[in-house]
């Protein structure tokens, strides 16, 4: 059987050729015993308390320094379940593909989630595949959904309280910078990349502070400051950092200096903020140094009751400011 | 560039604020007019380190922000011609017209073509790429972002790029400064002077301000480090009865600016009269395509009716931008009037007052 050089209508029909496309590439690259079933669902065994997350993924370009659309559709979900304190399992896999997308880009993508899923020990065992015509979509979209089994109990905003220290992973902005500049050629050289990854062997290391862990969250779209602030805009506490405490690569702050954009509001796919117990906050952040995911890892900040509701940042000026969420788009300044 | 640490945080620069803190003065009033500077202002966090002897107030420096409800009503009148694609720097895309709620954004979300640009050239590439549609872009910005336009008309004149216009919005900062200046209650002591402006008309093109106003005035670059210090030298000069134009942007701006880039605005443009927002007319403050080249100016290519007068609104926009009054003086500032929901652009824009105060400065 020959697959066609590009995706059409026929593949998304349910027929012979979406049969084609699942028999050559999807269960091939996946090959596991619940996948090769193909039945409706997949019948998975349970330890433990489930967690359970779901992500779509829209991304243009597909293709980027540092990963691709595939390699973020694992991520995305196996990162959510790994902030909720889980160990990431199963995902399910569906794809939306435009007709007249390229079939080696759709094999260079599943190949990207075969390898991404592998590293951390996750099985895609369930998906779907629809094709729709020309226009009527962005090239491809993904979700992914996925299970995990809960193993880091007890964490949550409502956890947080007064002393506790705000910690960071690495440096920030890194992938919502690479992925503007690569968009809109705005800034050449190939400094500027993405840090997709996988966070499951930083949340392992995480569950054995058990208790004096009380939240964590990748700081995805939005950035960091809309991340911290979702942590406290429903209660009374305040989040107080120090601009300079906060990890950022030059490379990402030059591109921010030229376009007047902030790394703070940049999305990150490869970083969590954790809120953690103040006496063993240090210990935390070396445990976390011994991974190359997290060598950059440093507290900036910590909780405390001044200004209800509120982050606020001390400057590289000593200044100090509110670090709002982030309203709308950042955009390049005008002059 | 790491080199700009040394213009973020001098290492003396805590002994500069403790002076400033310290001089035995009356309250002193403060103007920058540049929105990169109300934006860097606020970022940094400066007015949290003075004391009540610095007030740092907000002027006509956001060139969005100046932009009166008429002109957005004739860009909301644009964008529903279904041959028009309308490209424009990001900013413009939430301000709403006289009709709240109403802006290029929800024109978008309909179907019109909109396409955020970063500069002219990019409009003139999407002009290139759709040759059956009529690009307009929106010359927005005051002697920064000029040269940008005149050089995109130059280019498409060259290569014959006649689905391509620019609705010239581009203002000057000299005539709105004399404006501000001959107010009977202006009582600003010193200014702040734009350091991207600078650049290109240079420090003769600011000098007026302390040789016929008698206002010291320091021109500023956007760093921590070079705020402070313009702020200490005016302070200086106002406590010494001094009255002097300083150059601290020197890294960037010379005496003469960039003459290539301005002879190119020259040639391409000339002053007109224009609206500004909650001000109303002010003489020559305005640039128009001259008439030679009006193949690729937007108001006569669709015969826009420019209007001279504008409409009072509950929105304090005109106050603010005069430093009459500070953003949460406003009525609708945070209640019907926030970044999500603006009722002016004030609000909107990334370099407006309001904007600013919203995001960094609700403590």
């Amino acid at each position: 059987m020959a697959l066609d050089e590009i995706i059409t209508l026929a593949y998304g029909s349910g027929g012979k050729k979406t049969s084609e496309l699942i028999d050559e590439i999807i269960v091939p690259s996946f090959n596991n015993p619940e996948l090769s079933k193909l039945s409706d669902g997949a019948l998975l065994n349970s330890e433990n308390k489930i967690v359970f997350s779901t992500d779509s993924f829209v991304i243009n370009p597909y293709f980027f320094p540092g990963g691709d659309i595939g390699k973020l559709s694992v991520c995305g979900t196996v990162n959510d379940l790994c902030m909720c304190g889980g160990v990431p399992k199963y995902l399910s896999l569906s794809f939306i593909i435009e007709e007249g997308f390229l079939l080696t880009d759709l094999i260079k993508i599943v190949e990207s989630i075969k390898e991404t899923a592998a590293e951390c020990g996750v099985k895609i065992v369930t998906g779907d595949t629809k094709v729709v015509e020309k226009g009527k979509g962005d090239g491809i979209y993904i979700n992914t959904s996925g299970v995990g089994f809960l193993r880091h109990e007890g964490l949550g905003e409502d956890k947080i309280e007064t002393g506790d220290v705000v910690i960071v992973t690495g440096t920030m902005g890194d992938h919502g910078i690479s992925v503007m500049a690569a968009r809109n050629n705005l800034i050449s050289g190939s400094e500027l990349v993405s840090d997709c990854r996988t966070l499951h062997r930083l949340s392992e290391e995480m569950a054995r502070f058990k208790g004096d862990v009380k939240v964590m969250r990748d700081p995805t779209r939005g950035g960091l400051a809309t991340t911290l602030n979702e942590f406290v805009e429903r209660n009374s506490l305040t989040i107080e950092l120090e601009e300079e405490l906060i990890p950022i690569k030059a490379t990402v702050a030059n591109a921010c200096e030229i376009l007047g954009l902030d790394p703070l509001y940049s999305a990150n796919e490869g970083k969590f903020v954790a809120i953690v117990s103040e006496n063993r906050a240090l210990e935390i952040v070396e445990a976390l140094k011994k991974f190359p995911e997290g060598c950059d890892a440093a507290i900036i900040g910590r909780v405390t009751s001044k200004y209800p509701g509120k982050v606020v940042i001390k400057t590289y000026l000593g200044g100090t400011r509110i670090l709002s969420k982030l309203t709308g788009a950042q955009l390049p300044r005008i002059c | 560039m790491q080199h700009l640490d040394q213009f973020k945080k001098p290492e003396d620069i805590d002994k500069v604020i403790y002076a400033i803190n310290n001089m035995k003065t009356r309250p002193i009033k403060i103007m920058e007019i540049c929105g990169t500077h109300t934006m860097a202002i606020a970022k940094s966090g400066i007015k949290s380190l003075f004391n009540e002897n610095v007030k740092l107030i907000s002027g006509p420096g956001c060139p969005v922000c100046v932009t009166p409800n008429d002109r957005i009503d004739k860009i909301l009148e644009l964008v529903k011609n279904k041959d028009i694609i309308i490209a424009t720097y990001g900013d413009m895309l939430k301000v709403p017209g006289t009709k709240i709620g109403e802006s290029l954004e929800k024109h978008k979300a309909m179907g019109a073509r909109v396409e955020i640009v970063y500069s002219a050239m990019d409009a003139i590439e999407l002009a290139k790429n759709n040759p059956n549609k009529e690009v307009v872009f929106l010359g927005i910005g005051f002697e920064t972002t000029t040269p940008g336009s005149a050089i995109a008309i130059e280019v498409a004149s060259a290569q014959k790029v006649n689905n391509f216009s620019v609705f010239s919005m581009h203002k000057l900062c000299e005539p709105i400064l004399r404006f501000l200046g001959e107010m009977e209650d202006f009582d600003i002591d010193g200014f702040l002077c734009p350091g991207h402006v600078s650049i290109i008309i240079g420090e003769k093109g600011f000098e007026f301000l302390t040789k016929e106003y008698g206002i010291p005035s320091v021109i500023a670059g956007f760093e921590g480090g070079d705020l402070v210090t313009a702020i200490y030298k005016i302070m200086s000069m106002i406590n010494e009865g001094r009255v002097e134009f300083v150059n601290e942007y020197k890294r960037l701006v010379t005496y003469r600016g960039n003459e290539l880039a301005w002879n190119m605005v020259l040639k391409y443009f000339e002053p007109t009269d224009d609206l500004w927002r909650g001000i109303g007319l002010v003489k020559s403050s305005g640039l128009k395509i001259r008439e030679e080249y009006s193949k690729y100016d937007a108001v006569k290519k669709f015969n826009i009716t420019l209007g001279t007068s504008e409409n009072i609104t509950v929105c304090r926009c005109g106050e603010i931008i005069k430093g009459k009054k500070e953003p949460i003086e406003c009525p609708l500032f945070g209640t019907t009037c926030s970044p999500e929901n603006p009722v002016g652009p004030c609000m909107v824009s990334s370099e407006g007052a309001c904007a600013a105060y919203y995001k960094y400065g609700r403590l």
